[in-house]
């Protein structure tokens, strides 16, 4: 079971550049989180920080009554403990194969012997589809292949915590609904606290419990998916639909008097898109974390854009959801 | 910084691929730099008369100040490059980064062997290239300048002290440690991508063969 992640007033600054101020969040235990943002607003920043890797010029980070923040050097090891971490490129050490790769924590950590280890890493090698791979060298396998045996090495130590820094970046849209997919499997079948930086939207729009969006060096917004994806907010319709016109401009955020010479012309970030239906796990499993579709929305009293919660054969996950669920199960 | 556990494994492995890397180098540095000195020094004191002391000189010039200093260029030169850029490779892939998420220190893991390594190969090369530098200055004060094997050997056993080849030794131990220290330290804070691990090994060899020159000078001002 997933442990709740507390970040509380977090900010953290290159010299005189701040790159967020104040993030406020909490990742709760189990859940799939997605920090959102355009590129170069901190989004890895904000991984190595909860991790240790950055420290933070204010606030803190509790987990299990820890402020991993704030606390040593001894206590911070002991909390990376908790951790698994997915780096962009999977982070394998170049000089050694896949298999001594997911078993170097394991040798380094636990006593088991030969034997064992062998059989966790094949296990981990095999939920992540990497069977026949584990002789071959980083060099030599593809991107995607990286990324999923960065994976397996970050589960091997059953963390309570997985972290995923854009886990869809440098990957055809294939090969990321698979690996989407498969961080939903994950999170129903070990039920640690997952949070994804991305700035896919498609990622953001069908994974999640949660979404947090980072622009202008501040959390925008931090809630349950439905609340983000029907939020009127310029900033989240232009993410969304993937516009030019809106706050977000080319290397910065557009200033005031750009977006009032927008409005004049008539040019808008558009209306939201329909809500899509959560991926669901495969073989009917459910996620201990799941709501039902329109339970934010129903208890805000938000109606959804048309067309939500209907997937791609027609099927409208809001009002024949108890039937669909009987169904794939 | 010598805390437990010691990576013995990772020390020895890198100790050897130090070896490998400048063994053959050195030794072949050496060989003209014992012909050079018996030449320029031999020609000098012969201006004086003074032939049969040539041998002095080279206990002077080779075993105390020019091997430590070839040594030192070699493993900063060498293997410290190496050191440098392979770390520095690991950092901008994220790899320091995954190792210490995953509870590993890379200082002692990574750091630490490779330094002691460093100071425990230099000895060692300082002895090969004190060897080769001086059968090479033998050699070419005898076979090439005709100069007298007996007048080589005695004036080179009337000057020649064991303290000499210990200060020798020490300043080749010294002059590793730091080589290590510094290629490991510009490693693991290369930035900037495959350009920032380029300027990291250049800075790690310019920064070693200053420090290295400073320390000699120190060592000989302080033992003389």
């Amino acid at each position: 079971m997933g442990v709740e992640v507390v970040v509380e007033g977090l900010t953290k600054s290159f010299g005189r550049q701040v790159i967020w101020e104040d993030v406020t969040l909490t990742l709760p235990a189990g859940g799939i989180s997605v920090l959102l943002g355009p590129s170069g607003t901190g989004k890895s920043v904000f991984l190595k920080t909860l991790v240790g890797l950055l420290r933070p010029d204010r606030g803190h980070i509790w987990i299990d009554g820890h402020d991993l923040a704030n606390c040593g050097e001894n206590k911070l090891y002991e909390l990376r403990r908790l951790f698994g971490v997915l780096f962009q490129d999977g982070a394998l050490f170049g000089s050694m194969n896949i298999y001594d790769n997911i078993a170097f924590p394991l040798r380094e950590h636990t006593k088991k012997n030969e034997s064992q280890i062998r059989q966790i890493v094949m296990e981990k090698i095999e939920l992540v589809g990497l069977n026949g791979a584990e002789g071959k060298l980083p060099g030599e396998i593809s991107g995607g292949m990286r990324k999923r045996a960065g994976l397996a090495r970050a589960l091997v130590l059953d963390p309570e915590i997985i972290l995923f820094d854009e886990p869809d970046s440098g990957l055809d849209p294939v090969r990321t609904a698979y690996l989407n997919q498969l961080i939903v499997d994950l999170n129903a079948e070990i039920e640690a606290t997952f949070l994804i930086v991305t700035h896919d939207i498609n990622t953001a729009r069908t994974v999640p419990d949660d979404i947090g969006l980072l622009f202008r060096r501040e959390l925008v917004m931090f809630g349950p998916r439905e609340m983000m994806l029907s939020s009127g907010e310029p900033v989240v319709r232009q993410f969304l639909n993937a516009r030019r016109h809106g706050p977000i401009g080319m290397s910065e955020e557009k200033d005031v008097s750009e977006l009032e010479a927008e409005a004049q012309q008539g040019h808008d970030p558009g209306a939201l898109p329909p809500i899509p239906p959560q991926l669901m796990p495969t073989a009917g499993r459910l996620r201990r974390s799941q709501q039902a579709p329109g339970t934010w929305l129903a208890a805000n009293g938000v109606v959804p854009p048309p067309g939500s919660f209907v997937d791609e054969r027609g099927r409208d996950w809001l009002r024949e959801y108890p039937r669909l669920l009987g169904s794939v199960r | 910084m010598l805390k437990r556990p010691f990576h013995w494994r990772e020390c020895l492995h890198q100790a050897w691929f130090i070896v490998s890397v400048s063994a053959l180098p050195t030794a072949l540095v050496a060989i003209p730099f014992g012909a050079v000195l018996a030449l320029q020094a031999g020609n000098l004191i012969r201006q004086f008369g003074a032939q049969s002391f040539t041998g002095a000189t080279a206990v002077l010039g080779i075993v105390r100040e020019a091997s430590p200093v070839v040594t030192a260029l070699m493993v900063a030169g060498a293997a410290g490059s190496a050191i440098c850029a392979d770390l520095g490779a690991r950092k901008i892939r994220e790899e320091i980064d995954a190792l210490e998420v995953l509870g590993v220190d890379p200082l002692q893991r990574l750091v630490v062997p490779r330094v002691v390594a460093c100071a425990v190969v230099a000895p060692f090369l300082n002895g090969l290239v004190t060897t080769v530098g001086l059968i090479a200055s033998y050699l070419f004060n005898v076979v090439a300048q005709g100069g007298s094997p007996g007048a080589y050997l005695q004036s080179f056993n009337s000057l020649a002290e064991v303290g000499d080849l210990w200060v020798s030794e020490v300043k080749a131990l010294v002059f590793g440690a730091t080589a290590g220290l510094i290629a490991a330290f510009k490693g693991l804070t290369a930035a900037g991508g495959p350009k920032g691990v380029g300027d990291a090994v250049n800075q790690a060899v310019v920064f070693s063969a200053m420090a290295l020159f400073a320390e000699n000078f120190l060592i000989s001002a302080v033992t003389t």
